[in-house]
């Protein structure tokens, strides 16, 4: 058997695969590329070949231009490509719409590099599945133990009690653009909110894309209406990134009533740097109980944490006997609005 | 406390006064009584808990969990009870969880280890915000911002009234307030500032602490028994005759054999037991009466309750509370002597020269009523009636806690540090069926009271006797020829009806391994039934 760093290595430009010459999720332009989902940080382009998930690569085409790489190899999720005798599979990562685990096969080794990943239900993308391997790489965005979130319906419920509550104000949501966004409106509609909801021009083209993916959001309407009185958003909810609700882009709606929805919320002092009224602790990555439990649930030979809070991480590792390392890869950041 | 802990999170995070006066109103507006009142009294300050200090909130979270990563974790958030209530590793199958009237009321009866007892069993069915909340509590931390003018400007919003309203009646009101919130919702007139008949907030004693026998000179302390009934305020205010709980709740219904003999005119602070005779019954009688709306004329007979009294409020129109005890105790004699109410007796007071004398007699009372009695109370003879839980006048001083020997049955893994070690146990007493065979009966289940070297020592014991395993529970040998024998201490035993045994101990412990006990030689329960009836 072959060592597992032989077939998957950290380079300054992200994990490398020697013998099938490819990256995946480089942060910088490289020949070969695997994405495993669209969040910037992840999914950059200039690649000379890109292989996503059809969502994926539609997305890196809304944000980049058509052009976003030399050429494209869009895989069904479960389909497996080889490239110089090895095999690429994407599973389903349930992180935000064509999310995916790289999975890696070679001389009968299998690594798993899961990206970004969460074990919540969300109703924007398939769930995240587990793998069996020899080598699993996770991130560790929330890998420290006060990262529990509780269940995202829950943190609906308080929004839409605190609009029952304060009718007189605009609820502004803040948002990551990509996936974060789609979430919480299907779950306000699950919730059996119909009214419109509001939401920024930068946020239009994803919702779109979304709903061409058959992602239903419900009515929308831009929050960007040029005549539109302040008065007219009063009790409304307004989703927005996470850098337009501090901006003097807020200051068109009636007594604007902040909320933030993030993981980071958990922690009481993130919440308030960020001068939040309304924490709503809704993340589309693993806590640290899915982190764990993923971990003992696969049981892999072998675990390489990409980036996020490893010391937590590994030392859960050594207490429960798992073999593990930090990779202690740059450039990716958390896609959870603290960027 | 998932109303209350919403609250308190909404309120820490909005910083403008009318959205506090906003989220305080709703509240107050759908949360029934008398949690609402609890909420009210929290947020006030009328009530403030040091029950737990960060020191035993820490260990408590380390015995749970690998220090390294609370330490990890506690560096990352800053603040104690906040890192506690976000990384609590709950036990699964934890019980329901608590109202925030049930903790408030534990917390106003409990001593301070039997809150720490109490504290893992709540932690473990609230969630992150309920913990939170819950220790911020405990730890009297709550600030979030609310002063007592705002929360009466929230009252004044619900009732639709002046805040000068709310002002005027305040002082008469207690919690939890359910007369203030029955007149603002328009269910009843205004409570009136002087209403006779109403309720004086209660004083309260602390635990004695070993060390606090050397500061205290016995000459400056009156001691009386420590009855084990309820705490009642009897009033009889120009004709309006009223018995309070501890908390101000009205139950004189549940006891019309009490209010109609309060013949007197004046407040009596007393307890409340089941006497026959003049001769004091067991907890357990006095239990068929409480939590009663009414009582039917069968179980009056059967349980006729009586006042034993130990303080006097109020003689006539004299307020006593600015007096000294020794004072207010000579008014009382007289005062009770007077009344000749066949419902009402003195506690007696108990002479003493010095603390040994005192506590051999805690430790031996004579034969009696005093048997049955909870422990002593110390109070200062020159101690006025302070509402509250003073610090220094008043004393309890309980009466050291039951030892059974039982046999440990079943052993369940613990959890963070723990996680290896088979640390919760459930143990048994030998009971005889109608074949005259004995088998062990559960009787409880404790998980704390031995040190870290007996646990390595009960966890080897029990892998090397399991004989069945249950997920993460095993079953040990425990038979009549071999068994590990555990001393269990524990406060109290009541009559259960969930538990197969037909006892419930309160606050059970390992007290010793008794390796050197055969296992035939455990308690039976006869004995525990024989603790109930004592
Ligand atoms: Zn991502
Ligand atoms: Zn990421």
């Amino acid at each position: 058997m072959p060592k597992p760093e032989s077939i998957l290595c950290p380079m300054p430009a992200g994990l490398y695969c020697p013998p099938g010459d490819f990256y995946i999720d480089p942060v910088r332009p490289v020949a070969r590329a695997v994405i495993t989902h669209g969040h910037s940080d992840h999914a950059r382009a200039g690649h000379g070949a890109v292989v996503a998930t059809t969502e994926t690569l539609a997305i890196m085409a809304a944000r980049y231009g058509a052009d976003f790489a030399g050429q494209s190899e869009a895989l069904r999720y479960g389909q497996t490509i080889d490239r110089d005798g090895v095999d690429i599979t994407l599973v389903p990562a349930g992180h935000v719409l064509g999310s995916a685990q790289a999975v890696v096969r070679h001389k009968g080794m299998t690594l798993v590099v899961s990206g970004d990943y969460k074990r919540r239900r969300d109703p924007t993308c398939p769930p995240f599945e587990p793998v069996a391997c020899d080598v699993f790489v996770t991130e560790a965005t929330f890998g420290i133990p006060v990262f529990n979130f509780p269940d995202a319906a829950d943190e609906i419920a308080r929004l839409l009690k605190s609009v029952a509550q304060f009718p007189e104000r605009t609820h502004l949501v803040g948002a990551y653009a990509l996936g974060k966004a789609q979430r919480i409106i299907r779950l306000l509609r699950e919730a059996g909110y119909d009214s419109p909801i509001y939401v920024h021009g930068a946020m239009q083209g994803m919702n779109a894309l979304y709903e061409r993916f058959g992602i239903e959001l419900g009515p929308l309407e831009p929050a960007t209406v040029e005549k539109a009185k302040k008065s007219d958003f009063a009790g409304a909810i307004v989703i927005a990134p996470p850098s337009a609700i501090d901006d003097r882009w807020s200051r068109r709606f009636a007594d604007p009533l902040p909320a933030f929805a993030s993981g980071w919320m958990r922690v009481r002092a993130r919440a308030r740097q960020r001068q939040v009224e309304l924490p709503l602790v809704i993340s589309d990555h693993a806590d640290w109980n899915e982190l764990t439990g993923t971990i003992s649930e696969i049981g892999p030979g072998e675990v390489w944490i990409t980036h996020g809070g490893e010391e937590a991480l590994l030392r859960w590792s050594e207490l429960n006997g798992v073999a593990a390392r930090a990779l202690s890869l740059v450039g990716y950041d958390d896609d959870e609005g603290e960027s | 406390m998932r109303a209350f802990a919403g609250l308190l999170d909404r309120l820490a995070f909005t910083p403008q006064r009318n959205g506090k006066l906003t989220l305080l109103r709703d509240h107050f507006r759908d949360t029934p009584d008398p949690e609402r009142g609890w909420a009210l009294a929290a947020l006030t300050g009328v009530l403030s808990f040091d029950a737990a200090k960060p020191a035993f909130i820490r260990k408590a979270v380390e015995a749970r969990m690998d220090p390294h990563l609370f330490a990890l974790s506690y560096d990352y958030v800053g603040d104690l009870a906040e890192t506690v209530a976000l990384v609590w590793p709950a036990r699964p199958g934890a019980n329901r969880e608590p109202d925030l009237s049930e903790v408030i009321d534990a917390l106003r009866g409990a001593s301070r280890a039997q809150v720490q007892a109490l504290l893992e069993t709540w932690l473990d069915a609230l969630d992150a915000d309920g913990r939170w909340a819950l220790l911020k509590l405990l730890t009297g931390g709550l600030r979030v911002g609310v002063s007592a003018r705002l929360a009466k400007q929230a009252l004044a919003a619900l009732g639709g009234v002046e805040i000068d309203q709310i002002e005027e009646v305040w002082h008469s009101q207690h919690a939890p307030y359910e007369d203030l919130f029955a007149w603002l919702e328009k269910r009843s007139e205004k409570p009136t500032a002087n209403a006779p008949g109403r309720f004086r907030p209660v004083m309260l004693a602390q635990a004695i602490e070993k060390a606090d026998f050397t500061r205290l000179a016995p000459g400056d302390f009156a001691a009386e028994w420590k009855w084990d009934g309820i705490r009642v305020q009897a009033v009889n205010e120009r004709g309006q005759k009223r018995l309070y709980s501890r908390t101000g709740d009205d139950i004189g219904q549940a006891f019309p054999d009490v209010l109609d003999f309060l013949n007197f005119d004046g407040v009596i602070d007393g307890e409340l037991l089941v006497m026959r005779d003049g001769q004091v019954a067991s907890f357990g009688d006095l239990q068929q009466r409480l939590n009663r709306k009414t009582a039917d004329a069968k179980l009056l007979a059967q349980y006729p309750a009586a006042i034993r009294a130990y303080d006097l409020l109020l003689d006539g129109e004299d307020d006593l509370r600015i007096l000294p005890f020794a004072e207010r105790r000579k008014r009382l004699e007289i005062f009770v002597a007077r009344a000749q109410s066949p419902r009402i007796d003195l506690s007696p007071l108990q002479p003493f020269a010095d603390w040994q004398e005192l506590s051999a007699l805690r430790a031996d009372p004579p034969l009696g009523d005093a048997r049955l009695a909870e422990g002593l109370m110390l109070k200062r003879w020159d101690s006025i009636y302070e509402a509250g839980r003073p610090k220094g006048p008043w004393f309890k001083w309980k009466r050291d806690p039951h030892l059974i020997d039982a046999v440990l049955m079943y052993a369940q893994r613990g959890h963070g540090k723990r996680s290896g070690f088979y640390s919760d146990y459930t143990f048994g007493v030998w009971r005889e069926d109608a074949n005259g065979d004995r088998s062990l009966t559960p009787v409880g289940k404790a998980y704390f009271g031995f040190t870290d070297e007996e646990l390595k020592l009960i966890d080897k014991f029990v892998r090397d006797n399991t004989t069945e395993r249950f997920g993460p529970v095993r079953a040990v040998r425990a038979d009549r020829d071999f068994g590990l024998v555990l001393e269990v201490a524990f406060e109290g035993l009541q009559r259960s009806t969930r538990h197969k045994s037909g006892v419930a101990m309160r606050f059970p412990r390992i007290n010793r391994l008794r390796w050197d006990k055969p296992a035939r030689e455990a308690d039976e329960l006869a004995t525990l039934e024989k603790m109930l009836t004592e």
